[in-house]
């Protein structure tokens, strides 16, 4: 009979970016990092060489590898829903600051010397991990507000209805169009993709559009076709006008709603495709730096 | 037989070949809908029932009532000793009972099949049988089961208990009294008993469609499943949700029907908004369509003529569905004599401990007494006929549970003892029947304190109320100062603020001494005060005291309050009318008990949003400095409760007391600069205050002004990822309860489908086994018991609640990630649990309601929160949100 304790409220979400998270807690963290580490290998004597070889540079280089691998590991803690104070956000925001000072102490273990080899292998592939998470944080902060803007209140799928619902009027419109310019609505109907593949979303999500032909196809004939006040009686011309006019209207309307789903998908992918460079990029820099480690203790 | 010859009544049943030729065979395709018909009554085999009705016939001999010639010149009458209204697991218990006891009774059925609640639950839903730990004691077994199964073992045993029963009985009037009831039926048949038990439940009756030629197409007043139906023409009549869910789920494009609704407003003022948004989407896509403002005049075979706004016009039409709401059985029961507790819509009648009615000889039982569990029904059933029997031993069959609450407690009493003991020493307890005290027992807990223990701290959330049953309770009424205690002696209340408004503890409590308090939860609570009357009063006026005392300090005394108290009154505001009219003028002081206000002001033509003020504090006063002149409009955002209290009786106190004048005026002075402030903003910054308001009232619009902690999201950051539902899934039996996509956007602020945790939760209202709480940290969840009956999915105006069935377990994390094995992290895909169930679609559905419970119990809070890699998924409650402080925030 005794009465539970009382738990406190946790607020546990300030409204706040991952970039700003904790008032730039992490960004600073990195800064000061990366200053204790130039002071190391400042101080360090240079003998032979200022690199990984001396005692400073195995400090900074496992430092780094402790590092990298904790990087890594975010794809675990994303994927790990577990209980326990932990925030993303806050993992996000501590990864991509230390992230880039991560290239700044590799770079200040390798002493800057580069050659062909494992060890300048490693440290490329770390530059190009960064550089592929750079390019993902900028998209972080900069694609939501457009992906919003051009949403609307849609769901992805409310967007693909959206043009499928301009299908069966347009079928019907186009049943009193020439034969010719009816196969042409036709096809526009059947064979466009809404989307396309990742990289065919970013790069020409409109390229070779049935429905952007067909609509080009109807505006050029009624170009050609002269005003409409030109045409001096005859009611069947007025009605073909008003036929393909419509057929024209919806055709358009199509457009702009399969403008809308692609765009919607481009920033989709747009957001997702760096992981595409950053994710196989991890890997192969934690290959490497098993090499590069290996190498070092048993073929020096 | 020649007992039946007089017996119109009796020859009835459904399929008596012998009746009079109004009642037929039911419609073939009602019989093969029958799943679980009684054989014997609907079998076309004239033998059978004859053969039935005799053996009933013999037995009633022995019964109470013996056959009675009617007047000369009518149709002889014979009279039962009673007639019970309605087969549900009430109605059907009660006769089972009476079958046993071999009283003479008919049961009287509107349907053509027993039991037309649990009837039309969904096909092989599971019917739970809660509680648990509650015997059960009737003559109709029943456990936890599917629909079907349950259906077909009563059916067996009335029919083999020999139950007596007529379909097609809708009674329309009960006139007369102990001892020579008249009922009256819907074919004008007149049956005459000694005694009624009601057992009509709760469904009422739906609203018909009666226009001419109404015979002459199909009208559905229900809609199992709209799959049955395709290819038809269909006019839906009625644009309530029901109206617009049967609309949208009959315009699949894949079945081929033609959906027209129609609405008699020109708005849909019924409806959801989120329905409202799909049904004008489906018109969008061409899927269905529907017109407004018009009125089914007529109809023809295929044809439906309507009354629009400009003129007659025809439609085409195959088949009807009318969804015009019900009419509640309280109308008719009401009629019968019967009284209800008081006028609210929540009323419960006025029974005595045998369930007896303010009609003496008519008895109430099962969901229209206020039990909703089919358990409870059926223990009611079997009790109502042993005390019409003047069984006087009976114990009621919860007596064990209640042995178990009060069995802990010091002093060995007797179960009896401590409910008199309640009854006496507790106030709001006083007028209360030894029935209605112990079904507030069953829901309510007796516990023992220590002395210093902590009953309620402040700011916790929690909505039960505690009463003294032995003992007293100090209130620690200043935070500051624990010392500063107000002592409740023996027999008083409290918890009651949190109660009615939803919010916040407004102090700690503790035991005095050792106390032993029964803590009742918000539920007990309100169906008591709308079942009584007098605990209402009492609560209410409990409620304004102290809350006249938190706002104005604790140190007014007795005698100011009584005389304020004297000249207040509650008044009730629905969501969006105005308390207070800017320009107005008027001296009022209204206390807000329950719901939110928003405070707008016209700048530039504009309403420009000022403040919003949650429950707990007051407005108006600002007029009393301002010669009565109204300086701001305020609305109810909410339904809202407000006490008001009249401008004199306030300044009569401001007057004598210069310490609350003061409190007042830093009030005032505060609300002004807020006022100034923005006005200033407006005048510089007009796009900034623009931009503020708009996204208020977006906000308050979207339910963020009721709740208690909303989930939002801020657009400008949210890559889409959906890691929110992934987690929520993960943490959740692997059912996201949020929805990131749907949901509203204005200025990249976007509100899912996600609970709110209102302060009054809508949801909690009508839920049978009470299975919705909320917890001290404000979270407010559905527990176990759930039977999956839905009234919460159709209650809440969120549209946040689903109902689900848990998926099978997945491989775990590590399993997947090194050799893909399972779908993942997240809600899994419907073809993944197919497979994984294999072809067994025949496995029983236990659906229970699901949604957002706040990661209850789940460590580091909520999981969505915590699971946004880029901080876009926020969780606020409005006092945070809906500040002039958001000003920034809003248009960040
Ligand atoms: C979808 C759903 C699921 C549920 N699931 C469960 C569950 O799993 N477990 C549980 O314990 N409870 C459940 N309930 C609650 C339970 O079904 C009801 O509370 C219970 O059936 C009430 O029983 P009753 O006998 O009081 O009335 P009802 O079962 O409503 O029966 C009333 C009967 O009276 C008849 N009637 C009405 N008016 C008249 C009249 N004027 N003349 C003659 N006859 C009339 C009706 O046709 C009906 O057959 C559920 C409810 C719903 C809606
Ligand atoms: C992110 C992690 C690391 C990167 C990117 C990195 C990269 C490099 C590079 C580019 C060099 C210069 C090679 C040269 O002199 O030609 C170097 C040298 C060296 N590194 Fe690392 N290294 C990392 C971690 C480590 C670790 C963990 C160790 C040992 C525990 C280590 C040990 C050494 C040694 C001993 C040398 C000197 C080799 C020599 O003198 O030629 N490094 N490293
Ligand atoms: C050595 C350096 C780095 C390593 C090894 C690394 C590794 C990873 C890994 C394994 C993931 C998880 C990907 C997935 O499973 O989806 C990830 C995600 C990410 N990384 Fe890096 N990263 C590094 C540097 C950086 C840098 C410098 C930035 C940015 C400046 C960055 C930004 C991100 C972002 C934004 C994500 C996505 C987070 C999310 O959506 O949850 N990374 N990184
Ligand atoms: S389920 Fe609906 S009604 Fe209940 S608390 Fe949540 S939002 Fe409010
Ligand atoms: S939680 Fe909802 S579905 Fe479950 S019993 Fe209560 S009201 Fe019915």
């Amino acid at each position: 009979m005794v009465r539970v304790d009382h738990t406190t409220r946790r607020r546990s979400a300030v409204h706040e970016s991952f970039l700003k998270h904790g008032g730039f807690r992490y960004l600073k963290l990195a800064l000061l990092l990366t200053a204790v580490c130039l002071g190391i290998y400042a101080g360090s004597s240079a003998s032979p060489v200022r690199n990984g070889g001396s005692a400073a540079g195995y400090f900074l280089g496992i430092l780094a590898t402790v590092l990298v691998v904790w990087l890594a590991f975010l794809g675990i803690r994303k994927r790990a829903i577990t209980g326990g104070r932990w925030s993303l956000k806050a993992w996000t925001s501590a990864h991509v600051y230390l992230g880039v000072a991560v290239l700044a102490i590799s770079l200040l273990h390798s002493g800057f010397q580069f050659g062909l080899n494992l060890h300048t292998l490693t440290i490329v592939l770390l530059g190009l991990t960064v550089l592929s998470g750079v390019i993902g944080a900028v998209a972080y902060s900069v694609i939501p507000r457009r992906m919003s803007d051009n949403r609307g209140q849609l769901s992805g799928e409310q967007m693909i209805e959206a043009v499928q619902a301009v299908d069966a009027p347009l079928r019907q419109a186009a049943r009193r169009l020439s034969e010719a310019d009816a196969l042409l609505v036709s096809s526009a109907i059947e064979d466009t993709e809404i989307v396309r593949g990742v990289f065919g979303r970013i790069l020409a999500p409109d390229r070779n559009c049935p429905t952007a032909r067909a609509l080009a196809m109807m505006r050029r004939q009624s170009v050609r076709a002269g005003p409409l006040d030109g045409i001096e009686d005859k009611d069947e011309d007025d009605s073909e006008r008003a036929v393909r006019e419509r057929v024209t209207l919806l055709l358009e309307r199509r457009s702009a709603m399969l403008g809308r789903a692609r765009r919607h998908a481009r920033y989709r992918a747009l957001l997702e495709v760096w992981l595409y460079a950053h994710t196989p990029l991890t890997f192969g820099l934690l290959g490497a730096l098993v090499g590069h480690v290996v190498s070092v203790f048993y073929m020096w | 037989m020649q007992d039946q010859g007089q017996d119109q009544g009796l020859a009835g049943t459904a399929a008596a070949p012998d009746g009079d030729g109004k009642r037929t065979l039911p419609a073939a395709e009602s019989v093969k809908k029958i799943v679980a018909g009684p054989r014997v009554w609907q079998s076309p085999d004239p033998r059978a029932v004859r053969g039935f009705i005799r053996q009933g016939a013999a037995r009633r001999g022995a019964g109470l009532g013996r056959p009675k010639a009617s007047r000369p010149g009518e149709t002889m009458f014979r009279r039962y000793g009673v007639a019970i209204v309605g087969s549900g697991p009430a109605g059907l218990s009660a006769a089972a009972r009476a079958a046993v006891r071999g009283l003479d009774h008919v049961l009287l059925e509107k349907t053509d099949h027993l039991s037309d609640t649990i009837f039309k639950y969904q096909r092989g839903k599971h019917v739970m049988a809660t509680p648990v730990q509650l015997v059960l004691r009737s003559d109709l077994a029943f456990d936890a089961g599917r629909r079907e199964a349950v259906l077909e073992r009563w059916a067996e045993t009335s029919e083999g208990r020999q139950v007596h029963v007529r379909f097609r009985a809708e009674v329309v009037s009960i006139e007369g009294g102990r001892g020579a009831f008249q009922l009256r039926l819907a074919d004008g048949d007149v049956i005459e008993a000694e005694t009624v038990v009601l057992a009509i439940g709760t469904a009422g009756n739906p609203n018909r469609l009666a226009i001419p030629g109404a015979e002459t197409v199909r009208i559905d007043y229900q809609l199992d499943d709209p799959r049955d139906i395709t290819g038809e023409d269909i006019v839906v009549v009625g644009g309530g949700d029901a109206g617009i869910e049967n609309a949208l789920g009959l315009a699949e494009p894949d079945l081929g029907n033609k959906v027209m609704l129609l609405q008699r407003d020109m708005q849909f003022t019924r409806a959801k908004p989120d329905n409202v948004a799909l049904l004008e989407a489906a018109r969008a896509e061409g899927r269905l369509d529907f017109m407004t403002g018009v009125r089914p005049v007529s109809l023809a075979p295929r044809e439906m003529t309507v009354e629009t706004r400009d003129g007659p016009g025809t439609l085409v039409c195959d088949r009807v569905i009318a969804r015009l709401g019900a009419t509640p059985a309280r109308r008719f029961v009401e009629s019968c004599g019967v009284s209800f507790a008081s006028a609210d819509k929540e009323a419960f009648p006025v029974l005595t401990s045998e369930f007896e009615s303010s009609t003496p000889g008519v008895y109430v039982i099962g969901a229209l007494a206020g039990y909703p569990l089919i358990k409870h029904c059926l223990n009611q059933g079997y009790d109502v006929i042993e005390r019409i029997l003047g069984n006087q031993e009976l114990r009621p069959a919860d007596e064990p549970i209640l042995v178990e609450k009060f069995g802990g407690l010091p002093g060995r009493r007797s179960v009896d003892e401590w409910l008199e003991r309640m009854r006496t020493g507790i106030g709001i307890f006083n007028d209360l029947t030894s029935l209605q005290l112990r079904e507030f027992m069953l829901e309510s807990d007796v516990r023992v304190f220590s002395r210093g223990e902590a009953v309620i701290v402040r700011n916790d959330m929690g909505s039960s109320l505690f009463a003294i049953l032995d003992g007293s309770a100090a209130v620690e009424v200043n935070a500051a100062d624990p010392s500063i205690t107000v002592t409740l002696p023996e027999g008083d209340i409290f918890g009651e603020i949190g109660l009615i408004s939803g919010r916040r503890r407004g102090a700690t409590v503790r035991a005095a001494e050792d106390s032993i308090l029964i803590e009742a939860p918000r539920s007990a609570v309100l169906k008591l005060m709308a079942t009584a009357p007098a605990v209402k009063r009492r609560i209410d006026a409990v409620t304004a005291e102290r809350m006249i005392k938190q706002i104005f300090g604790g140190t007014i005394s007795q005698a100011d309050i009584s005389t304020i108290l004297a000249q207040c009154r509650l008044q009730s505001f629905k969501a969006g009318e105005c308390l207070i009219r800017e320009g107005e003028s008027g001296f009022d002081i209204f206390i807000i008990r329950s719901g939110s206000v928003v405070a707008e002001k016209l700048i530039a033509g504009k309403e420009v949003f000022l403040s919003y003020v949650p429950a707990g504090s007051y407005v108006g006063e600002m007029a009393l400095f301002d010669d009565g002149h109204r300086s701001a409009t305020v609305r109810a955002a909410v339904a809202v409760e407000a006490i008001v209290l009249p401008g004199d009786a306030f300044r009569a106190l401001l007057d004598d007391r210069p310490d609350i004048l003061r409190s007042v005026q830093e009030q005032v002075y505060s609300r002004r600069q807020i006022n100034g402030f923005i006005e200033a903003q407006k005048s510089s910054f007009g796009s900034v205050a623009d931009m503020y308001s708009s996204v208020a009232d977006f906000l308050v619009e979207q339910g963020i002004g009721e709740a208690t902690d909303a989930l939002l999201i801020d657009e400008t950051l949210c890559i889409g990822c959906d890691h929110c539902e992934t987690a929520c899934a993960e943490t959740h039996d692997g059912i996201s309860r949020l929805d990131r996509e749907a949901g509203r956007t204005y200025a990249h602020i976007h509100v899912p489908t996600s609970c709110r945790h209102c302060e009054n939760p809508q949801c909690m209202k009508e839920c049978p086994p009470n299975a919705i709480h909320r917890a001290p940290d404000g979270e407010v969840f559905i527990d176990e018991t759930c039977i999956g009956c839905g009234a919460c999915q159709r209650n809440c105006p969120y549209g946040v609640i689903q109902m689900e069935t848990p998926p099978p377990k997945k491989p775990g994390l590590v399993s997947w990630l090194l050799f893909g094995m399972g779908p993942g992290p997240g809600q899994p895909p419907d073809s993944w649990i197919e497979k994984t169930l294999g072809g067994g679609g025949s496995k029983e559905k236990v659906k229970q309601a699901v949604k957002c419970d706040m990661c209850r119990g789940v460590d580091g809070g909520p999981a969505c929160v915590r699971a946004c890699p880029t901080g876009a998924a926020i969780r606020v409650s409005p006092e945070d949100y809906l500040k002039v402080s958001g000003m920034g925030r809003a248009t960040d």
